[in-house]
Order: structure tokens, then sequence, then C-alpha cells
């Protein structure tokens, strides 16, 4: 009885002098979900190794990925050809390792380019609200309203291959999707008392966007735009094995996928392997996308 | 004294699906320099709306600012463009606000340190660095512990109390002649908002600028207005100074005001609290004659007749809407 009393004593003695809790670091909490999970750190994991593998191509590729051969062509893998040769005597692994290459670039500028433009009119459209949100609302809803497929089609059949057209192709159709995610965020930020204080303290326009609405719609886009990275490379995949998307000689999966296609009964590790990279790059990417929402969601803030 | 902000006829409505909102119907009030004044009235009487456009803060559409003059320093703030550059250099440098909800009032993703140099910057040119040291001494006048290493943190590591003191900072950081306070203290506690009405008091005096008290708590204007206009749907039904109102209310909707409420020091059960009967007016449909008639105990035939009256002297600085004259004991 005594000790409890006493206990209680100290205890309210600790109230009174408690200092402040410790800081808690944003950063850490986020790192902590992100990284407790297995599978986004294996996302994670893949990402960064692929981003490796595209910066130092020339140190890994073991051979020349254009240079033909054709007295070596059609090999079954080897020590000499890890994943064997196509029917011009390349080398699969170095195309596959300089793929990386052409994939990772047309997917992140053209998420990029996309999701710059689309936040921009996203934004614009929420703030401004009126005429500005009916023009750029009923450009977003006729460019939903193509099918994505057909839109890309069009556009790279229309200005042929190449690396830069299948970018302006693949980023002009992701700039609807993102442009509304970005306007549904703004809108309902914008609805917040600290938006009118920052007017009430004489905000420009263009500043109140920045620092007030911008940074507080962001988080969710994050997700689109990690996912949209394996979209892109998968939609690019798909137009180079169509024919209309990276030119050949260019390493590309897709077209690698493509190529290999008539010797898949002797020969299957030609399109399986470039299949396989394709898979692991949109696996690597969704699932950090699916961390990111994980880490960032203010909504999971404390259950995660 | 001369009149800091001058406030003539103002006119705010609001265009809506179910018809047109007179939030504000032709209201005037002077703010002197130095003084603090309080705008009491029940929610939903245009007291908010009345500031806001004042600042130009109303957001257009679906309101509007139909009529009225704002006259601040000689010119018209009406006439300026709701966001133009004119408008901005006032707003949050001569005329500054503190909001309700201390809570939503910060962005989140800021620091406190960002978000009070912001003006700082923005209105007296100063660099990132005098305005950090502005920024941390600003937080030690309202009174936050630790100011130098607090003033990195995040809003959402500051409580209730301590965020509006922030907001109180950012109000005063550049020197302003008003302060608007729309309900500065209904989302604190008790204790929290007799401190918070002391400091801002207290800054206020000493920068010898006008503080605006929008409330519907009336012991918050007490203890602090010098004058209080009192507001009923969009108009003002009464003004005057402090111990006129509470002393001798002569508008039956200011008398009814202070009959549903306690008073400090009263004996227990001396006195019963009535309530006003009824509701307030629906701001579409709002009766030719006054607003206030259908709750009046001190109507007489007039009232029936007549259109909303006119203000009318009553006593020295003491103005009523009303036809009737009360002798209130």
């Amino acid at each position: 009885m005594a000790d409890d009393i006493e206990k209680t004593a100290k205890n309210s003695d600790a109230i009174g002098t408690a200092v402040a809790p410790p800081r808690h670091s944003e950063w850490r909490r986020i790192s902590r979900v992100f990284f407790g999970r297995k599978l986004y750190a294996i996302g994670f994991a893949i990402c960064v190794l692929l981003i490796l593998v595209a910066i130092f191509a020339p140190w890994i590729a073991t051979h020349d990925p254009l240079k033909t051969d054709l007295r070596h062509k059609l090999e079954q893998p080897s020590w000499t050809h890890l994943l064997g040769t196509d029917s011009v005597g390349r080398d699969t692994f170095s195309r596959i390792v300089y793929g990386t290459r052409t994939s990772l670039l047309i997917g992140f500028t053209a998420v990029f380019a996309s999701a710059i433009i689309g936040t921009l009119m996203g934004l614009a459209a929420a703030y401004f609200g009126g005429w500005v949100f009916a023009i750029i609302m009923r450009f977003t809803d006729a460019l939903m309203a193509l099918p994505g497929i057909i839109l890309v089609l069009l556009i790279a059949g229309l200005a042929g291959g190449g690396i830069p057209v299948v970018i302006f192709a693949l980023g002009f159709g992701g700039i609807a999707g993102m442009c509304r995610m970005m306007c549904g965020q703004a809108l309902s930020v914008k609805q917040n008392d600290y938006v009118l204080a920052g007017r009430a303290i004489g905000m420009s326009d263009w500043r109140m966007m920045l620092t007030q609405i911008f940074p507080n719609a962001f988080p969710p886009l994050m997700v689109g735009i990690t996912m949209g990275i394996g979209g892109v490379v998968l939609g690019e995949a798909g137009l180079s094995f169509l024919g209309i998307g990276v030119m050949p000689p260019t390493p590309s999966w897709g077209g690698m996928v493509n190529n290999g296609q008539s010797y898949l009964l002797t020969n299957p590790i030609l399109s399986l392997a470039p299949g396989v990279a394709i898979m692991l790059l949109v696996f690597g990417f969704n699932m950090l996308g699916d961390g990111v929402r994980d880490a960032v969601d203010p909504k999971l803030r404390g259950v995660l | 004294m001369a009149a800091v902000l001058d406030v003539q006829n103002l006119k705010t409505y609001f265009h809506t699906e179910y018809g047109l909102v007179k939030a504000v119907d032709g209201v005037s009030f002077q703010i002197n320099q130095g003084e603090i004044v309080g705008l009491v009235g029940e929610s939903g009487c245009g007291k908010s709306v009345s500031i806001l456009s004042v600042m130009q803060l109303i957001p257009t559409p679906p309101g509007e600012i139909v009529d009225g003059k704002v006259l601040f320093e000689g010119d018209n703030l009406l006439q300026y463009k709701a966001n133009g550059p004119q408008i901005r250099a006032i707003r949050g440098s001569k005329i500054t606000m503190i909001f309700q909800e201390p809570m939503t009032s910060l962005n989140p993703v800021l620091t406190i340190c960002r978000q009070l140099t912001e003006s700082l910057e923005l209105h007296l040119d100063m660099d990132r660095q005098a305005a950090r040291e502005r920024a941390i001494e600003l937080l030690k006048m309202v009174g936050v512990p630790d100011a130098a290493s607090r003033v990195d943190d995040y809003p959402h590591q500051f409580s209730g109390g301590m965020r509006q003191r922030v907001m109180i900072a950012m109000a005063l950081s550049c020197n302003p002649m008003i302060i608007f306070a729309d309900e500065p203290t209904t989302a604190v506690d008790v204790t929290t908002q007799a401190q918070l009405l002391e400091l801002m008091k207290d800054l206020v005096t000493r920068q010898n600028a006008s503080l605006v008290i929008v409330t519907h708590n009336l012991g918050v204007v007490a203890r602090y207005a010098q004058r209080i206009y009192v507001m009923y749907a969009g108009r003002i039904v009464e003004s005057g100074l402090s111990e006129d109102i509470f002393g001798h209310p002569h508008h039956p909707y200011t008398i009814g005001l202070l009959n549903s409420v306690p008073r400090l020091g009263e004996k227990h059960g001396t006195r019963k609290l009535v309530p006003i009967d009824g509701l307030p007016p629906d701001l579409i449909n709002m009766p030719p004659t006054c607003a206030f008639l259908p709750r009046c105990t001190y109507k007489v035939e007039k009232c029936q007749k007549e259109p909303w009256p006119a203000l009318r002297a009553v006593g020295d600085q003491h103005y009523i809407s009303c036809y009737v004259d009360i002798r209130e004991k």
C-alpha cells in the first residue's frame, strides 16, 4: 500500500518534470514502414539493381550488343554466350543488359513528362476553377475517350518508330490520368483553412499553388508515377513487339521477344529471357509503388 | 480618434442552387486606431463573411460583393481585383487575419519557420537569415517555449493552443494596423482561451494596432472589446461602447442574447436564463420587415408594416435598428 503511494508519487513527479517526447523524423517512419515489408524491399532492390545495370551496361555486357556474327547464330547458352545468340548472332545477354537502358529511358522520361504536364494542368484546373477547369477537364475527357492503345498506335504509326516517338506516344496517353489525379487531390486540399490563410497573408496565385496546394496534393501521385513506369515499359515492349516501337538494331526487350518468336520451339530462351526481364522490371516498380503508397499515405499513419 | 478602416454599406451575396443568400446586407462599421472591436452574432449571421469581404477573400463564385465601400488609408479596397497585386500588398502586412481552427490553418508540410518567414520575405523583403531570426523572436513573443528549436518543427508537433500562438505570431509579424480574429478561441479550451486573449490584447496594445474579434461568445468581447457591433441576419442591429451594450442594451436581440447567458457574480437561482424563442431566419426568404420580428417579444404594430429600420442613435456612439424604445431595467 505504502509502496503504491510512493510509486504514484514518483510517477507524478516524473510527469511534472517530463521532457518533450523524442522528435520523430518523418523520413525515419516512412523508411521503417517501407523496408519493414519484405516484398517492398525486394521491389526496391530490383529497381535499384536494374538502374545500376542500365548505368554500368558497358561493363556488365560481355559482347557488343549490335555486333552480328552469322557464324555463331542461334547458339544455345554457353559460357561465351550466357543466354545464347539470336538469328544474326548477337549476344542475347548483352542485348538484354543494353535493353535495360532503353526501357528505363523510355519509362522514366515518358512518365515524368506526363506527370509534369498532367500535374500542372490538374493544378491549374483545380485552383482556378471556372472556365479553366472546364477546358482542361474536357480535354482530358477527350483524351480518355480514346482507347489508349489506339492512340499510341496512331501516334507511333504516323510518326514512325524510334525512341522519341515512343516516349511521346506513351507519355501523351499518360497525361489524362495524371491530370485527373492531381485535380482531384488539389480540389480537396483547396478546401483547407491553410489555403485561405495563405491568401490572407498575401501570397500570389503561383506561390499558393507551389507551397500550399502542390506539396499537400502530391504524395498520392508518387504512387501513380512509380507504377506508371512499369506500365510504360510494358507499353514500350508491346509497341516494339508490334514492330512500331524502338527501331532495330537498338536493343529493346519487346523487340527481342518479337524476334525470338519464330524460334520459340528451337530456341525458347530468345523470347523468354527478355520476357522475364520485362516481368521483373514491372514487378519491381509495382512493388515499389505499393510500398510508397503504404509509407506516405497519411490515412495509414499509425496503422503500419 | 481617426478611423483606420471604414466599411460602408457592404453587401455580399451568395448565388446558391436554392436561391440568392444575402449573407451580408448593408453592413457599415468603423475601426479606430488601437481599438479592440467585437463583432458579435450567432452562427450564420454574416460576421465572418463581413470580414472576409473586407479582405476580398470571399470565394467567387458563388460569392459576390455586390455593393459597398471599404475605405482603408483613403483607398476603396473593393476597387482592386480580388487577388491583384494591390490587395495582396495589404493582406498579411497591413491587415491580417487569425483563423478559427488552429489545427487546419497551418500548412502541414511546411515547417513553422517557413510559414512564419513567408510573409516577412513577401512584405518586408527580409532575407532568409534575418527572417528566421525574426521568426524565432516572434515565437518567443507569443510565448512558445524553446522557440529556437521549435521553429524547425512541423505543425503536427504542436498542440492546438501552441498552433494558435503561431497563428497570432504570423498575424503580427509585419506590424499590421488591423488584425481580424475570426473566432480565435473557439477551438481551444477555456484556460487557453483566456491566455490567448490576454496575449492578443497585450501585443495589440503594444503595437498600437486595432483588433477585431469576431465571436459568438459574449464573455470574450465583454472583457476585451471597447466597442461592439451586434449582427443579426446579415445586418448590424446594435452598436455601441461595450459598457452601453452590456449595461443598457436597447435592441430586443441584444437583450435576448444577454438574458440567455449566465453572468459571473450572479447569485445562484436569482435569475432564470431565458432563451430566444424560434430560429434565425432563412437567409434566402428574408421577410421584408425586420428579420428579428418573429422572435421578438417587444414588437409593436409598426414593426409588421414598415421595412427593416435603419440604425438610429439612442445615445452617444450607441445605435440600434429598431422602432421600439425599450426601457430595460
